[in-house]
């Protein structure tokens, strides 16, 4: 597994391909059950794809200068580089992508690269509801992380490795076996991390649509959101497959795989709509409150 | 038909440009003497210019699908119609169901609805709003008073005709249209679309100076760049 083949590409290629669709219609299908909770019929399943198309044939497009051209850039690379590095189905040949000894320590950087991105695009954007919303944005993901790292550092030491695929080859053999019933305080304190950089209602005071309209994209448009739009299928996806990986046995096989990530999306998205908004103040004391000390005593049961 | 009253049209007396908008000399806080003009400084002065359709006829046929089936409405209401927009979004109407969604910023927006009567300090708002999209955009002027003025037709601050000023592509009559009359508007600009006579956008831009000087007829107190991205 640590030597490189060039037949990696083209699958690397394939399972992105897969999870580009997976996401586009996961995030539709979720909006669609969040419509059906009002009420309403919600938009058709494929709508994600005709916006994106939408967006893509959009004619004009004005620049606030370099780093407003990268800030989407970034930020899809931060998702795509984030399941490149991540074997996404287990014991598959092809769907390990560029999985490597250490891949959970890039993952961990991965997660925070695009936000990083975005802050420097949308800040040239000189809007100032792009400005409020990348230093709420950057102050609450910085300490939603936090226990994500600590659950992390207890796992590390729970199964002596950074090697994501050997995490998950520890939680095989049944349901027991996962991390969710062998370091209960670990996922806890990562799922405090899962539901916080989610961008769902309790900690969407970064986008806030009715506040600062819609905080770090408000002068994005045409296919600067499209590449937005693309990056918002895939980083959800991967990321709960770090946290599928980490936690909850990894997945064999797509079909499980698809049940395992829609499960554990609905998780934040159920959370979402019974919780009004928090401001970050009281984000960042919610997390300093009750998902660092479970993070630490994680690491301290171990 | 004549628009707006008459004897507003005829003032011609200048309205001061504001405080803050005058060009200065200012002193930074490390001692430098820099000269700052706002209305330059800030905005981009260059027209918008006339983009053309994708090269094969099969593509934009393709685009104007994706188009019609993804309207972006600017969340944006003037005047009463604003009122009979938000049903849409209830369970009754639900107008997400045939691609049409809210956006909270007009960059991101593709279709801007007029919403009732504009009166002049709105219209600059209007204007402002429209050219900060990106095109292909559409306009729907909704109920009467955006076609002759309505029951604003006498109105000294109010204009009649909305097409005069910014580029309608669809008129929804009544006063006011229920809701299910906007729906059908929808529907009607997507066949619009689909059949590529939705060029709204590009008409501004070759009618450019026109728009502008009916704009400024009635704008007194222009205060703003001729255009604004």
């Amino acid at each position: 597994m640590s030597s490189f083949h060039w037949v990696q590409i083209p699958y690397a290629l394939l399972t992105l391909f897969i999870v580009l669709n997976y996401g586009l219609i996961m995030t539709a299908v979720v909006q669609k059950i969040a419509a059906r909770v009002g009420g309403r019929h919600g938009i058709p399943f494929w709508q994600n794809y005709i916006d994106l198309v939408k967006n893509f044939a959009q004619r004009s497009k004005i620049t606030h200068g370099v780093m407003f051209y990268l800030g989407p850039v970034f930020r899809l690379a931060g998702g795509v580089g984030l399941l490149l590095f991540v074997p996404t189905i287990y014991g598959s040949t092809w769907a390990q992508n560029f999985s490597f000894a250490g891949d959970l320590v890039l993952a961990l950087y991965f997660v925070f690269f695009g936000t990083l991105g975005m802050a420097l695009g949308a800040g040239e954007s000189g809007h100032p509801h792009a400005a409020i919303g990348v230093s709420r944005g950057l102050a609450q993901v910085t300490m939603a992380e936090l226990p994500l790292a600590l659950a992390v550092y207890a796992i590390a030491v729970q199964y002596h490795t950074l090697n994501i695929t050997e995490i998950v080859a520890a939680q095989q053999g049944g349901l027991f076996h996962w991390t969710l019933f062998t370091n209960p305080l670990a996922t806890v304190a990562a799922m405090f991390a899962f539901v916080g950089t989610m961008m769902r209602p309790p900690f969407d005071v970064v986008l806030a649509p009715q506040e600062i309209p819609i905080g770090p994209p408000t002068e994005y448009h045409s296919a600067y959101l499209a590449l937005m739009q693309t990056n918002r299928a895939i980083f959800p996806v991967a990321k709960t497959v770090i946290y599928m990986n980490l936690f909850f046995g990894g997945a064999s096989s797509w079909g499980e795989f698809a049940i395992k990530v829609f499960a554990l999306y609905m998780v934040s998205a159920f959370i979402g709509v019974v919780h009004p908004r928090f401001r970050v103040e009281q984000s960042i004391r919610f997390f300093m409150k009750w998902g660092v000390p479970v993070g630490v005593l994680a690491i301290l049961m171990v | 038909m004549k628009d707006i009253d008459e004897t507003f049209r005829k003032i011609d007396a200048t309205v001061p440009l504001r405080e803050e908008l005058r060009p200065r000399t200012v002193t930074t806080p490390d001692g430098q003497e820099i000269t700052i003009e706002p209305l330059k400084d800030y905005f981009c002065e260059a027209a918008p210019k006339v983009h053309p359709k994708a090269y094969f006829q099969i593509v934009e046929n393709f685009y104007n699908w994706a188009r019609s089936n993804s309207l972006w409405i600017l969340g944006f209401g003037t005047g009463c119609g604003a009122i009979e927009m938000r049903p849409l979004m209830t369970p009754r109407f639900d107008a997400y169901r045939y691609g049409v969604q809210w956006r909270p910023t007009p960059r991101q927006a593709n279709l801007l609805i007029i919403s009732g009567y504009l009166s002049v300090k709105t219209l600059k708002r209007a204007i402002r709003a429209y050219e900060q999209m990106q095109g292909p955009k559409y306009v729907i002027g909704l109920g009467s008073c955006t076609i002759n003025g309505g029951m604003y037709w006498d109105s000294y601050n109010t204009i009649k005709r909305l097409d005069d000023y910014l580029p309608v592509d669809l008129y929804i009559a009544g006063c006011m249209p229920r809701p299910e009359a906007l729906l059908h508007g929808f529907i009607e600009l997507k066949k619009l679309i689909r059949a590529g006579k939705a060029e709204g956008t590009n008409r501004y831009a070759e009618n450019f100076a026109s728009y502008k000087a009916a704009q400024k007829s009635v704008i007194k107190d222009w205060d703003m760049p001729d255009y604004n991205w």
